[in-house]
């Protein structure tokens, strides 16, 4: 087996892997980062975020502002002190990204524009267009380029971690392009595998989206934190569930029903008038607005389309100009996929799993319980979505702290003490073993019978609205799935250059387990949260009992353990979400 | 999932190609069923998941914006996730992986010389000074973002290297992506990179290498017309041989 020795080993090339890497290389003269990713950096899924990123810079607008908005969006279950440090920081990020070249959206005199979204008291979103994402992911990569002591692995999928006295000491890998599994040594790791959403059916999320990293930390004992939340969000396409933009609402669109009737102000996000104002009706936050469709689809208000029911989300008072200058990629994208022009018809949306609010659960330093391991991004859980995650926080979020996770993990790599490659080796010739033997199965199921299976599932029981009943059924559904996994999962492709059947079979095994954690998780919260909300006698936030996070211990090949952890409340209080109501018409800018 | 039972069907030829087990490539044909919102890419994943698992592709955001799924459709660089199997019908198609490429696997290319290429081009951000970060950001109008914003729009898909017969013909030419990227930054008025990617731009490789055909800018799914960079940066080449480079640099402004 190949062995190669690095510093740090950064595992996904999204914003929040690449944001590490450049950050562990810019701490310390000497550091070697090796940047493994089962994709070209360019095409993680970082790339497909649309609207926008939080960063305080209007007059009007204040870090407490921002504070306030975060934990109340999360519904109170966010650690405060770690949002308290997000805010700080997320405006330094953007101007850092500027400087790197990020085409951030101007005024015509040339400063930053920001505009709404969800939940905001204050317009508060840097916007690239449409195209946040992309852009800020081009701009990490291209700026990467440039650091020489960044070197890259494109197309390593990693599948192991190699723990060794109680410290990760390097990853196990598989080389795509050769299908030859490969050592890398290291003194630190920073997973940056970004979120899960392809363990349910319909989702906004890319086909890598799988959970990778969180399966590896879970299996070596480090807990998910909070992964019952879940968050839908309300405007994707039926079917494809490909995403549109909270963005567009953020610049004046609506949501209608069947009837033309604006519906979200019959469910606490109301009146109308005045329009726009901050944090109501279309400018509610995502959690309310899914669970506002559920309803509307329950009476039948809804608007059948070929991909399933959906509401029409109108753009077309904006006007030509204003859709195509701030919206090019809803443009085109519902062109191309739903066959409408948002200029003259209304897009039909529906929600779709989009993100999820736990991970790995970290510290404020993105470290794990495991030494040497760190975790940044969607993959983690530092802290900051609580129950439900405020739109734009995220692409904040993988900057702000894959900054901090690359420079610790700079910071411990540097100290750690030199271990002998030969146990390593050893770890990591005995992990290997069966992978390997994936590729000598004769008889089984395939990996899309089992993958399309969990999916529904996960759609049926641990949906937007949840009972137990429901819950239960799932985890026995994956109690099952993964004894079918374990049985055997049929590969028509036994050879190794450059075999994507085998990949998703491995994926597939971490993914079933990350979804037991989702669906345990669910099932223990005997309450309504945010993005998790029962119908079956737990309607209402329960502080007493539930102002907690979850955690979720790797049980082997039985069910995971969940426990609880203390929430981090520092100075606000749980109170009331209050969204709708009487409010000053805003100017859109 | 979408509630329509497929009721047309077909047939996609597709090619096929193991390095282990074959000594050249060879189409194979699949008989798809196929609903009207089913792009070409939906069409292989039906091959993938239920017919033969063995059929390796790149894919990820089904959404043209990830640059994963560029194909030869019947001939034609595209992306599989945005041509659709109606408008292909009746069919049969023919799905290669990106002319000009090595082939790993099936329609897997090696896009290795490619992305030496996009670096060689040295794509970041060069500032007139050093910028401290409490400076805040810089100001750029609309106007000013304009001159670089269309050549920022390359998601890397490689369809233009397939559609270019240049590249085809050198494939030491650094090509179209890479040369409107040298162009974006360049054009980019928070930046005084020009000196330091003159060397790739003025090389026979560089925008010499093009004989103006334009596919590139055809094939192009962002719109992002690569032949306009080239050519643009065929007068900044020339007047810089002319002794007139140090007009086109971007002087620093004073710190």
């Amino acid at each position: 087996m190949q062995v190669i020795a690095c510093d740090v080993v950064v595992v996904g090339g999204g914003g929040a892997g690449l944001r590490a890497a450049i950050a562990a290389v810019q701490s310390d003269a000497g550091l070697q980062v090796a940047l493994v990713s089962k994709v070209v950096p360019m095409r993680s899924h970082t790339v497909a975020a649309e609207g926008g990123s939080a960063g305080v810079i209007r007059p009007d607008d204040s870090l407490d502002k921002h504070f306030d908005d975060t934990v109340s969006g999360g519904d109170w279950l966010c650690d405060q002190d770690a949002v308290d440090f997000f805010v700080a920081h997320c405006t330094r990020e953007m101007v850092q990204l500027e400087h790197w070249g990020c085409p951030w959206s101007r005024h015509d005199d040339g400063r930053i524009n920001v505009r709404f979204f969800g939940g905001m008291k204050v317009q508060r979103t840097w916007f690239a267009a449409d195209k946040t994402g992309f852009h800020m992911l081009h701009t990490l990569f291209q700026t990467s380029l440039q650091h020489e002591r960044i070197t890259r692995y494109d197309e390593f999928f990693v599948a192991d971690l190699v723990v060794e006295d109680g410290r990760v000491c390097g990853v196990l890998a598989i080389e795509i392009a050769s299908g030859e599994l490969v050592l890398f040594r290291c003194g630190a790791v920073v997973l940056a595998t970004g979120g899960a959403g392809r363990v349910y059916r319909q989702n906004t999320n890319a086909g890598i989206v799988t959970g990778d990293g969180m399966a590896l930390a879970f299996r070596h004992g480090v807990a998910l934190r909070d992964m019952e939340f879940v968050q839908y969000h309300p405007t994707a396409l039926p079917g494809s569930g490909i995403l549109i933009t909270e963005g567009c609402r953020g610049e004046g669109a609506i949501l209608v029903n069947r009837h033309g009737h604006r519906y979200l102000q019959d469910y606490g996000l109301g009146p109308t008038e005045p329009w726009p104002r901050p944090k109501a009706m279309e400018l509610g936050p995502r959690d309310k607005l899914s669970q506002a469709f559920w309803h509307e689809e329950q009476k039948g208000h809804t608007v059948p389309t070929p991909g399933g029911q959906a509401v029409h989300l109108d753009l077309r008072h904006l006007g030509a100009q204003k859709i195509h200058e701030r919206l090019p990629l809803i443009t085109e994208v519902a062109r191309t996929f739903a066959g409408v022009d948002p200029v003259t018809q209304p897009i039909p949306v529906r929600p779709a799993v989009h993100y999820t609010m736990g991970g790995i659960a970290t510290n404020l330093h993105c470290a794990t319980t495991l030494p040497g391991l760190y975790a940044a991004g969607e993959c983690a859980s530092v802290g900051i979505h609580g129950a439900n995650r405020l739109g734009s926080n995220s692409l904040a979020e993988i900057v702000v702290f894959g900054r901090v996770a690359g420079e610790q993990a700079a910071a411990f790599a540097r100290t750690a003490a030199p271990v002998a490659e030969r146990g390593l080796l050893q770890q990591a010739q005995a992990a290997a073993a069966p992978l390997l033997a994936l590729l000598d199965v004769d008889q089984g199921e395939r990996v899309a019978t089992l993958r399309n299976a969990m999916g529904d599932s996960m759609e049926a029981g641990v949906g937007i609205f949840r009972q137990a009943s429901g819950m239960q059924a799932t985890c026995d559904t994956l109690a099952r799935l993964r004894a079918r996994w374990r049985a055997g999962v049929r590969l028509d492709d036994r050879r190794r250059v450059f075999n994507t059947e085998w990949l998703s079979a491995i994926e597939l095994g971490g993914m079933l387990e990350v979804a037991e954690a989702m669906a345990h998780a669910a099932l223990q919260r005997k309450e309504s949260r945010g993005a998790h909300v029962r119908l079956d006698g737990f309607s209402t936030r329960d502080d007493a009992r539930f102002l907690v996070h979850s955690l979720a211990w790797h049980g082997g090949d039985g069910p995971p353990r969940i426990g609880q952890a203390p929430v981090v409340i520092t100075r606000s209080p749980p109170q009331t979400r209050h969204y709708g109501g009487a409010g000053e018409k805003a100017t859109l800018t | 999932m979408s509630d329509t039972t497929p009721t047309r069907r077909i047939t996609l030829e597709v090619q096929s190609y193991h390095p282990e087990t074959d000594s050249a490539p060879h189409l194979q044909r699949w008989d798809v069923p196929f609903t009207d919102d089913m792009s070409l890419l939906q069409g292989l994943q039906h091959i993938k998941d239920h017919l033969d698992g063995s059929l390796s592709f790149r894919w990820s955001c089904r959404m043209a914006i990830c640059g994963s799924c560029g194909f030869m459709v019947n001939g034609t660089p595209q992306l599989g996730c945005q041509v659709f199997l109606r408008d292909l019908a009746p069919g049969p198609v023919r799905v290669e992986p990106l002319a000009h490429f090595p082939v790993l696997r099936d329609l897997v290319v090696d896009q290795g010389s490619f992305l030496d290429k996009l670096e060689a081009v040295r794509p970041w951000l060069v500032p007139a000074h050093p910028q401290p970060l409490g400076a805040g950001p810089q100001r750029q109008t609309p106007q000013q973002m304009a001159q670089y914003q269309p050549y920022a729009q390359c998601i890397n898909c490689l369809l233009c290297y397939a559609a270019c017969p240049q590249v085809g013909l050198n494939p030491g030419f650094a090509g179209p992506a890479a040369l409107a990227l040298l162009h974006r930054w360049n054009a980019d008025s928070r930046d005084v990179g020009w000196a330091a990617r003159r060397d790739v731009a003025n090389a026979e490789e560089g925008v010499w290498g093009c004989t103006l055909v334009g596919d590139c800018s055809t094939v192009c799914p962002k719109g992002v017309d690569p032949a306009h960079a080239i050519n643009q940066n065929k007068v900044h080449s020339a007047a810089d041989y002319l002794g007139l480079g140090r007009l086109l640099a971007r002087r620093a402004p004073p710190p």
